[in-house]
């Protein structure tokens, strides 16, 4: 292996990194707000990505009919709660935030020019659709569990991953796809050529990164959070409600994933299943960092990408089963160097 | 930690000085009635009457394991009951923690439950958090009325809360929740586990906040102090309450003296002076 083959490897390992930071900041942040082991953070990539593909297409994503019918179930959910506690006042804002919105949305993607567009509205548009699937997603299916244990959550987790990767296949088909770079732009580093898209990739990771450094340290909301998963009864105590907490981190989440979807679906294709080894690879970052850290899961992130790039320069068949062997030694090394914490409940 | 004869009202609501020291009936905060609570087929209180007039502390004292600490989570929501809760004259049948946060309610529970990994700050603010979220953002005027008062968490407010000493601990506890704005203060508590020096500092400043209009509900081991700094006493015993009254009268009972106060005669000249 020549020094320029090493650097490509190590270009598209940082560029995968970046991404897999990503996620691996998603799933701590889900995990220390809800105790949620959030499996279908990939789905959202994969969401993420083929949305973005129909858009360009011209067509109205399959998508919206998903986030229509998760959006008038919370509607008739909420408006129960609140008919029953006697909270009339709440109906209009319920009906507007859960059916108004999608209603809206699908207004727009009717009347609007899709595959015309320029290519950040189309982002946008995609992001519109998916995202608020995060928050709805808590609503209605771990919100009535909240307090179940860490297991119940995670096998919830995993039928939520079955159900939105088959939903995804009905979705978008089996087909896989790409989309056009965001820049086709290619730069001249020493001995190395760097692409556009990379730059976008990094660029974008590193605003992400700075900008949940910045809600999380500065502003109340995020403060909030983290309040929650230090002290989940100390924040109720403060009227930080947990389902507040939970929808809130859901949003963030599902925002994280989709935009890395949107990122990495010029460099690679995405099918209606790729989210899922995708995510599992910011899972082992996660893990990296204990499920508690994010610097460390952000260099352990990086670290798996790099380990996937060059290992399938040596043993291409052999990369995803070297990049998962890792947790092994991670795992003893954690559970040498960290005291056990049982759980409270 | 002294400093406290400056003037501040921005902390609950001010009322005259002339309404509290009289006698009289002040309007009622909270009215608990009929309130049970049942840990599976163990009823934990039974039946349960309090109530607490504005600008009253009210103190509930009885022995480890009375049901005290259930109590005050029924009433605010942390634990299922069946009665009834009149604060601020509205009922709540089903209270619900943050609810009743947002209505002027506010715990500083028994354990604290400060957010360790953050700042003594950061805490205080969160403290503001459901006052923030309905709109009044006036908490930077708010810290600096609990910083006046416990100007010892001023010197500290850089420090991780986890790194206090336990009085420290609880100052931030009760600045916390002073930072709501409560009009009603349930302190569950407050001297537990702390040097006899800093609980004696603790009482004066639960004693400086009923000066400034906060009514207070207090729940305490420590006898002999509760009964000096309340106006009204319950005691709760085996998960019902087994007397009632002003608390100079109690104090002087001779079944709470056997039973709360130790027997010693010094403690009754102490009480009587």
């Amino acid at each position: 292996m020549d020094i320029q083959i090493a650097l490509l490897l190590a270009q598209d390992g940082i560029t995968n990194g970046a991404i897999y930071a990503l996620l691996a900041l998603a799933l701590v942040l889900v995990f220390a707000v809800t105790r949620v082991i959030f499996i279908p953070q990939g789905e959202f990539v994969a969401y993420g990505a083929l949305t973005l593909v129909m858009i360009q297409a011209g067509t109205v994503p399959a998508t919206l009919w998903l986030l229509l019918g998760a959006g008038v179930l919370a509607a008739a959910v909420d408006a129960r709660g609140a008919l029953a506690s006697g909270q009339k006042g709440r109906l209009a804002g319920v009906l507007a935030w859960n059916v108004g919105y999608p209603a809206v949305l699908a207004a727009l993607l009717y009347g609007l020019p899709l595959a015309t567009l320029a290519l950040p509205l189309q982002v946008l548009l995609a992001l519109l659709v998916v995202v608020p699937m995060g928050p709805l997603m808590y609503r209605l299916i771990y919100q009535p569990i909240a307090a179940a244990p860490v297991l119940i959550l995670l096998i919830v987790s995993v039928a939520v991953h079955v159900g939105m990767v088959g939903l995804g296949l009905l979705f978008f088909g089996a087909e896989g796809s790409r989309t056009p770079a965001f820049s086709e732009a290619r730069f001249e580093l020493g001995p190395m050529l760097v692409n556009g898209q990379t730059i976008w990739v990094i660029a974008a990771s590193i605003v992400l990164i700075v900008a949940l450094y910045l809600f999380f340290g500065r502003t109340i909301y995020g403060k909030a959070l983290r309040a929650t998963a230090m002290n989940r009864n100390g924040a109720r105590l403060m009227g930080i409600s947990p389902a507040l907490a939970g929808r809130l981190t859901f949003l963030l989440a599902a925002l994280i994933g989709a935009l890395s979807g949107v990122l990495i679906a010029p460099i690679t294709t995405i099918y209606y299943d790729t989210g899922f080894l995708i995510g599992l690879k910011g899972f082992v970052a996660a893990i990296v960092g204990g499920l508690a850290s994010y610097p460390i899961a952000a260099a352990g992130a990086v670290l798996v990408g790099l380990l996937e790039a060059f290992s399938s320069f040596w043993a291409s068949a052999y990369k995803e089963v070297i990049v998962f062997t890792l947790i092994i030694p991670v795992l003893l090394w954690r559970s040498f160097t960290s005291h056990h914490v049982e759980e409270e409940e | 930690m002294n400093g406290m004869s400056v003037e501040m009202n921005v902390i609950g609501q001010t009322i005259d000085e002339a309404g509290k020291s009289a006698p009289g009936t002040p309007r009622t905060v909270l009215e608990v009635r009929d309130l049970c609570v049942a840990y599976g087929k163990v009823e934990a209180l039974s039946n349960a009457n309090l109530r607490v007039g504005e600008g009253q502390i009210v103190t509930v004292i009885g022995p480890n394991g009375a049901g005290k600490t259930t109590m005050l989570s029924a009433i605010m929501g942390l634990l299922e009951s069946r009665g009834q809760v009149i604060f601020d004259g509205e009922a709540e049948y089903v209270p619900r923690v943050e609810r009743m946060v947002a209505r002027g309610m506010n715990l500083v529970p028994e354990k604290r439950e400060l957010f360790a990994e953050m700042s003594v700050e950061d805490n205080l603010l969160l403290g503001a958090f459901q006052r923030y979220r309905s709109g009044k953002r006036d908490h930077a005027e708010t810290m600096k009325e609990v910083y006046h008062l416990f100007p010892r968490l001023e010197e500290r407010k850089a420090q991780l809360a986890g790194t206090l000493s336990g009085g420290e601990r609880q100052m931030l506890a009760v600045g916390r929740a002073l930072m709501a704005k409560p009009k009603l203060l349930m302190l569950d508590e407050p001297s537990l586990g702390l040097a006899p020096l800093i609980v004696r500092e603790i009482f004066r400043i639960i004693g400086e906040l009923r000066r400034r209009g906060v009514s207070i509900l207090l729940v305490e081991q420590n006898a002999r102090a509760a009964l000096q700094v309340a106006d009204y006493a319950y005691v709760l015993e085996t998960g019902e309450i087994s007397m009632e009254g002003p608390a100079k009268q109690l104090a002087d009972d001779p079944r709470v003296i056997e039973a709360y106060l130790g027997l010693g005669g010094k403690h009754q000249d102490r009480l009587a002076a």
